[in-house]
């Protein structure tokens, strides 16, 4: 018999994820749809990774609203799922009169945001906290509910146990039609099957507006706007101990410099208008766009102990603030677009909103007799020496370290092959366990990954992927028979 | 666990190390191997040209390997394989893991280091594009072929022309793959010269100098990369760029030695060799604790990793029974170098003579080597050609250095005719 959802979700990065892990709490047959393989694969896994404090959005915007309950949602998540997440605090910085008059700014929409604890630093209040800043700073707002976390872990988590409390996941799976039906919506999958629910939820990040088009007339659109950054060293990681934003301007809230979760150095993003929704390319002239303007936070960045460039698109609607609503005219199917910056921080807070409306278009809500949390990440690193033995003893795959930059052992290697939702390539295991995200790069570790991959699975190693579908890493030889 | 000597690292110079430090007479020694065999990255090195200065005679990187590991087996050494070292501490503890011993604390009166270098990634260098599959630095491309037998790429830019590019544009096309040209960023190569010429040469590889990859291209896989001049401050020339359809970019570009272990230990660094500043005897600023290979310094040459480190074990059990403190004078690097090492010179440890290797920072012709001491000149030496792809020694003869306190100089002086 045809399964019919009560509530289908498309698009699993972290606004999908939120909204699909509230759900699995409750009575209800519920699925993600995504276009790519595994969960986190759009913008979830390229941005800043801030949880921002709540002093940028205006007053009374949703997104002052969801930005300052998901900042403290964000922080119980990732206690409670082992994220890596970090309350470290953040700082905007000024360096002349009207960057002073910005910083008075944040902090008086932040007091009427109900940010907690915001105070603005003198110059050397600054540089006592942050001394490696550029001296010429006057002033600054320290926000200490600012943090950072590890966006595409928080992400898996919570698709992770939504799937461990029966939620079904569709992966490589674009849509290409919705059609309303009776008691719901039919939705057709490129590879031709046809899923049906009786409620749906967009959120389809970069491609928001087509997934509205294929149902409503369109009344917004997604331009994506391209953000690039480094990533750097470890031995870089130490130079702020905070998020240092400068003042914000038009384009955004600029170029950051921040520790990152794993205690590497982030520096970016820049701003690109009008790219493709698949343009993650970065340039040469943007990364040096970059480095000069960081200059202005820190001048003791060592760029050459770069180990990374990414780029990743932010979805403007041309709104000013999120898209939460039901579409009009179209019962039950409820939209989350535009969720640009502060969206990661907000998607805790926008998918309990989201229940709320499928529960006025009159989705019931009858909790679970037992929501498991069964998510148990061993981090080898993160123990001390005798619950290493201990481990080691339980199973001697935690010995073997695979990623020597990163210090991952094939236990954490296989437990991730293991996990709820199997990761498909490379970089989904580098997602899962940091193997291969360290200065190397996966130089020396990516042969032997994909060798655990290939054995775990049961397949041949020139089918293991890199990333994407097709990203196939090893070539068989032409015309000659297999070694 | 204790041990007189732990030795870190099991390739060429770990070999070398241990095998030395047991001949002088060290009787507890313990190699520590992260890799489930010896050998290092030789394993993956299957063509020739190993071995001929040590051996005389020309080796594979197996084979050359394999003649360290049958002296190792006919000495008491003990070997830990698959044993990843994750600390060093001051005090000369090591903490290591591995599937057997689980999580070990080992206390050592001497260590070596000995855990060689790793290769400059797209990100170091920043190469912008896209992320495809397809891009390799060289070395892991050379695991893939030699080690595995997975073909990476049938149609090939290498980018950077050292010798491991140099190397597997050669290896790629003898695997049926075409490799469509070689990129280097500087107007000359940094690899050996005689693999320039029976890597790319023989094969009819073009060789671009003064050219670099500007962007990557491809959404799965790499589908194209573009490929522009540079000018005389290495930046891409406007108009010049060329396309090249390719499904693999091999990168070559650099080698870095992993220092992070004994960066944690406090250990002195030498930022121009990225590797630990060491005394003539191959001893690091922490008292007991030696270095050796490409862990200190990058070379070109194994037989010269196996010299340097064939010093180190020996000094190590030298160690364990006298003190070699004493006052040093250091190495500055004059005109026209790169580096020396060692940095530091004991003048009353050095017997009849010592070894200073080092590099040129760009190519020379005729001119002379001068070391001086205040003003004056100790020795000068005459060379035909330098260049910084090729690393240069000299002999210190301990008769010329007697006496000498403060400073010594090496530069080079250009003779024109």
């Amino acid at each position: 018999m045809q399964t019919i959802y009560d509530v289908l979700v498309i698009g699993a990065g972290i606004t999908g994820g939120c909204v699909l892990h509230e759900l699995s709490k409750y009575q209800l047959n519920i699925a993600v749809i995504d276009k790519e393989n595994d969960a986190a694969e759009g913008t979830t896994k390229a941005n800043s990774a801030i949880v921002h404090a709540g002093y940028d959005p205006l007053p009374g915007t949703k997104m002052a609203f969801h930005n300052v309950r998901g900042n403290r949602m964000v922080k119980e998540l990732c206690k409670h799922y082992q994220v890596h997440y970090s309350e470290c605090g953040s700082l905007v910085i000024a360096t002349d009169d009207d960057e002073i008059k910005t910083v008075q700014k944040l902090y008086e929409r932040g007091i009427q945001n109900r940010v907690p604890g915001l105070k603005i630093l003198t110059g050397a209040e600054t540089l006592e906290l942050e001394p490696n800043l550029n001296p010429n700073i006057r002033c600054s707002l320290f926000a200490p509910t600012g943090g950072i976390v590890n966006p595409w872990e928080l992400c898996i988590a919570l698709v992770e146990t939504a799937v461990e409390n029966g939620a079904d996941h569709y992966f490589s799976h674009e849509v290409t039609a919705i059609t309303p039906e009776e008691n719901g919506y039919a939705v057709t999958v490129k590879n031709g099957i046809v899923l049906h629910t009786k409620y749906l939820v967009n959120a389809a990040g970069i491609y928001a507006d087509r997934i509205h088009a294929m149902a409503a007339s369109a009344d917004f659109t997604i331009a994506p706007a391209k953000g690039e950054y480094y990533l750097l060293d470890k031995n870089q990681g130490g130079l702020v101990g905070r998020v240092i934003f400068q003042c914000p301007t038009k384009a955004g809230k600029g170029v950051l410099v921040s520790p990152t979760v794993h205690g590497n150095l982030i520096v970016g993003p820049d701003r690109t208008d009008s790219c493709g929704r698949e343009d993650l390319a970065t340039d040469g002239k943007n990364l040096e766009g970059i480095r000069k303007i960081s200059e202005k936070t820190c001048q003791k960045i060592d760029f050459r102990q770069s180990i990374r460039n990414f780029a990743g698109l932010r979805a403007i609607s041309g709104q000013e603030d999120f898209i939460i609503r039901e579409i009009p005219g179209l019962h039950g199917f409820i939209e989350l677009a535009g969720i640009q910056s502060p969206g990661l921080t907000s998607a805790p807070s926008i998918a309990l909103e989201a229940l709320e409306l499928l529960q006025k278009a009159g989705l019931g809500l009858i909790e679970k007799k037992e929501f498991k949390n069964t998510r148990k990440v061993v981090r080898m690193k993160e123990l001390t020496p005798d619950e290493q033995e201990q481990k080691i003893k339980e199973n001697p795959l935690y010995g073997r370290v695979i990623c020597r930059c990163e210090t991952i052992t094939e236990g954490e290697i296989v437990d991730a092959l293991k996990s709820p939702i199997i990761p498909p390539s490379i970089d989904a295991v580098k997602r899962r366990t940091n193997a291969g995200m360290g200065r190397c790069q996966g130089g020396f570790c990516s042969p032997r990954v994909l060798e655990i991959i290939a054995r775990e699975k049961g397949i041949d190693p020139s089918e293991v992927i890199q990333d994407k579908e097709d990203s196939r890493i090893l070539l068989p030889h032409g015309g000659e028979e297999s070694k | 666990m204790n041990y007189d000597i732990v030795v870190i690292g099991g390739g060429p110079a770990g070999l070398a190390a241990a095998v030395s430090a047991w001949d002088s007479g060290a009787r507890s020694v313990l190699i520590l191997e992260r890799d489930k065999e010896l050998g290092g990255i030789l394993n993956q090195c299957i063509h020739n040209g190993f071995g001929l200065h040590y051996f005389k005679e020309e080796l594979t990187g197996p084979e050359y390997a394999g003649r360290f590991i049958e002296l190792l087996q006919q000495t008491g050494v003990d070997v830990k394989l698959d044993t990843m070292v994750l600390h060093i501490t001051d005090k000369k503890e090591i903490h290591a893991v591995n599937t057997v011993d689980g999580y070990m604390i080992i206390h050592a009166k001497a260590i070596i280091l000995a855990m060689g270098c790793r290769e400059r990634t797209r990100g170091a260098i920043g190469i912008p594009g896209d992320r495809p599959a397809g891009i390799f630095t060289a070395g892991t491309a050379q695991r893939y072929v030699n080690m595995e037998g997975y073909l990476c790429g049938k149609r090939v830019v290498v980018l950077g022309s050292g010798d491991i590019g140099l190397i597997m544009a050669r290896r790629m096309t003898l695997e049926g793959a075409e490799v469509l040209a070689c990129v280097e960023l500087m107007p000359y190569s940094n690899g050996l010269n005689r693999n320039i010429v029976q890597c790319l040469n023989d094969y009819g590889i073009p060789l671009y100098l003064s050219h670099t990859i500007t962007k990557i291209e491809g959404k799965r896989r790499v589908e194209r990369v573009i490929v522009s001049k540079v000018d005389e401050n290495r930046r891409p020339i406007p108009g010049t760029e060329m396309e090249f359809n390719c499904d693999t970019v091999l990168l070559s570009v650099g080698l870095i030695p992993e220092n992070e272990l004994t960066r944690e230990a406090g250990i002195t660094i030498d930022p121009r060799t990225n590797g630990a500043v060491v005394f003539e005897n191959m001893e690091t600023s922490l008292s007991g604790v030696f270095a050796c290979g490409n862990v200190v310094h990058v070379h070109d040459l194994v037989d010269f990793v196996s010299a340097e480190s064939a010093k180190a074990g020996a000094s190590a059990a030298a160690y364990l029974s006298r003190n070699t403190d004493g006052p040093a004078v250091e190495v500055k690097n004059g005109n026209g170098i790169g580096y020396t090492v060692p940095q530091k010179l004991r003048l009353e440890n050095i017997e009849k003579f010592t070894e200073l290797y080092f590099r040129a920072r760009q190519v020379y012709g005729e001119s002379a080597l001068v070391l001086s001491c205040g003003g004056k000149e100790v020795l000068r030496l005459h060379r035909e050609r330098m260049a910084p792809g090729e690393m240069e020694k000299i002999i210190l003869p301990k008769a010329k250095l007697a006496g000498l306190t403060g400073e010594l100089t090496l530069s080079v002086e250009e003779e024109t005719l």
